[in-house]
């Protein structure tokens, strides 16, 4: 099937969602959304616990009910919605054109032309081999994600005795899941000297089921031959290396990976999108355009999100830019660079516009207390400064600057005492 | 008496210093905001939760149909509550928000759908 449309959004988690929602209150008629999943919502369908929209809607959702109120604003407003169908190629043809290549079973292979196209594939998880831990390669070992997939969606409990490498958010959730489910969570084992995940978490998924959590420890072995039978834990140096003398044993027939999440970009590279090192996502503007004209790029895919009401907001100016790209008012005026200074992780974009506001995204590297988040201009004026009596790495902060001065050459962004 | 709590009525995850008596709390400190004194007072005398779990479905597009309480409920209920949810088998089509249990286990708190399910055709 050959067929011609304004925009293409890949992915209808709620990011794709949120863009077509925007592209379409922006007078776009022309939409398709397309997800390889038979149902709409990305990964929040399988996100059953709450903590969803206290931002965006003002209210604590559940991930299937936050989903679910974009769902029905994408029927609402009758927007084209391709399922159980996946993209496997796009084509640059011009600035103003570019081809999608969709597999499904129902229609076969179809091309779509776009003017625009927008990115919203999400991430996945880490795997084992992401991670190298040595040892045997019996079954039982995945992604915490993968098990909450078939404890919630297919209703299979993948283990009883589980321990859990990484104590992101996503292996804190699943620690209660499986303990409520009747699983015995013998402990959660953590690299860094500090959680990865937030510390609500921590509380109501570990502490109130008496999960102990070692900090500053690895798995060094992986012990069984058809199924997993026990991790070897070891304690970890300054250098990160293992202790072996100090190692000890944990039985288990489970092992999931919480170990961080990766944009899954596979799609953008083939088409020469430039991706920033540190986040893995796409290099965009503040537009966020990538280097392609007319290929956008929001959510998960352009960088992780601990908390969807962001990826919502990040994806509604993403379909409003793309709208004006559409239409040919994509303004863009001179732009100076963003530079990292102490204690940043990333910040993006990485480049903002002079003479207009500016929203920016930014992570720490560590964890650290009482420090001033400071913006200022290579002229010395300061644009921004703000006490944080705690900053983590896993707690994303969003800073708006009212504007960005015409004299200023490059900004700077740092955490001081 | 002292305890150290840590919120968790948002991501903020507050650190808390508390101190009480037998009846009362008498301070509480480094709380950000309103919600940490209210943590604060149900946590130390009697905590709360909130469960999300799954039920079976029936005649369903899809196996489980994810569930909530209404509001938190008393913390030691919750493995009860999750068990109580797992005997029932509810019928397709249901709609975001439908009661699939009502006051379950006494708890005054419903379990409530939190997806719409279709019925399978
Ligand atoms: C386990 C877990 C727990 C979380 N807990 C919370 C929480 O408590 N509170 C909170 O606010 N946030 C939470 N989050 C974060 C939030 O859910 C995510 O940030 C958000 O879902 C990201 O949205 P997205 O649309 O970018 O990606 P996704 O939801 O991953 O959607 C991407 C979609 O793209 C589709 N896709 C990918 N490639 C293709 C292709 N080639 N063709 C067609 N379709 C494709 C996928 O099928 C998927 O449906 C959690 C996330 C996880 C994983």
């Amino acid at each position: 099937m050959k067929k011609k449309v304004d925009a293409v959004i890949i992915g209808a988690g709620p990011a794709g969602m949120a863009a077509a929602v925007s592209l379409r209150e922006n007078g776009i008629k022309n939409i398709l959304l397309v997800d390889r999943e038979p149902v709409a919502g990305g990964i929040l369908q399988q996100c059953i616990h709450n903590g969803f929209g206290v931002h965006h809607f003002k209210e604590e959702l559940t991930g299937p009910e936050y989903a679910e109120r974009y769902i029905e604003q994408i029927n609402k407003n009758k927007i084209d919605l391709w399922l159980d169908s996946c993209v496997i190629d796009i084509e640059n043809n011009s600035k103003n054109s570019k081809t999608v290549v969709i597999l499904s079973k129902e229609r076969g292979i179809s091309y779509i032309t776009a003017k625009v196209v927008v990115l919203a594939m999400g991430c996945r998880e880490r795997n084992r081999g992401n991670i190298n831990i040595p040892g045997r390669r019996p079954a039982g070992i995945m992604t915490a994600g993968t098990a909450q997939k078939l404890v919630n969606i297919y209703g299979y409990l993948p283990g009883r005795e589980v321990v859990i490498l990484g104590s992101g958010d996503i292996g804190l959730i699943m620690a209660r899941r499986m303990t409520w489910e009747g699983a015995n969570v013998k402990a959660v084992i953590e690299l860094q000297s500090y959680p990865g995940g937030l510390n609500r978490n921590i509380v109501q998924c570990l502490n109130d089921f008496n999960i102990p959590l070692y900090l500053s420890h690895t798995i060094s072995n992986i012990l069984g031959n058809n199924r997993i039978e026990a991790v070897e834990v070891s304690p970890l140096d300054e250098n990160f290396e293992a202790i072996k003398s100090e190692s000890f044993t944990l039985k288990c027939d489970t092992l999931l990976l919480s170990v961080g999440l990766i944009p899954e970009n596979e799609l953008s590279i083939k088409i020469g999108v430039k991706l920033d090192p540190v986040t893995r996502g796409a290099c965009v503007d503040k537009n966020l355009m990538t280097n392609i004209p007319g290929i956008f790029s929001c959510g998960n895919v352009l960088q992780v999100h601990d908390l969807v009401d962001f990826v919502s907001e990040e994806a509604k100016n993403c379909g409003a830019s793309a709208a004006k790209y559409i239409n040919g008012k994509l303004e863009k005026s001179e732009e100076i660079p963003i530079r990292k200074g102490n204690l940043i992780r990333y910040v993006l974009p990485g480049k903002i516009e002079k003479g207009k506001p500016a929203l920016l995204s930014l992570r720490p590297i560590n964890p650290a207390e009482n420090l001033y988040l400071v913006i200022t201009t290579d002229t010395g004026v300061e644009l921004f400064k703000r006490k944080y009596k705690n900053i983590f790495p896993s707690v994303m902060l969003r800073i708006n600057i009212d504007i960005v001065p015409d004299d200023a050459e490059f900004i700077e962004i740092k955490f001081e005492k | 008496m002292k305890k150290e709590l840590i919120c968790i009525n948002c991501p903020q995850g507050c650190n808390l210093e508390v101190e009480f008596d037998k009846e009362k709390i008498l301070s509480v400190e480094g709380n950000n905001c309103k919600m940490g004194l209210t943590y604060a007072e149900e946590e130390v005398f009697h905590p709360v939760r909130m469960v999300t779990t799954t039920a079976a479905v029936m005649n369903g597009f899809i196996k489980l149909l994810p569930v909530k309480t209404s509001c938190p409920i008393d913390k030691s209920l919750t493995p009860n509550i999750v068990k109580e949810i797992s005997k029932i088998k509810a019928e397709a089509p249901i709609r975001l928000g439908d009661i699939i249990i009502k006051n379950v286990l006494n708890t005054g708190a419903d379990i409530l759908a939190t997806r719409t399910v279709k019925k399978n055709v």
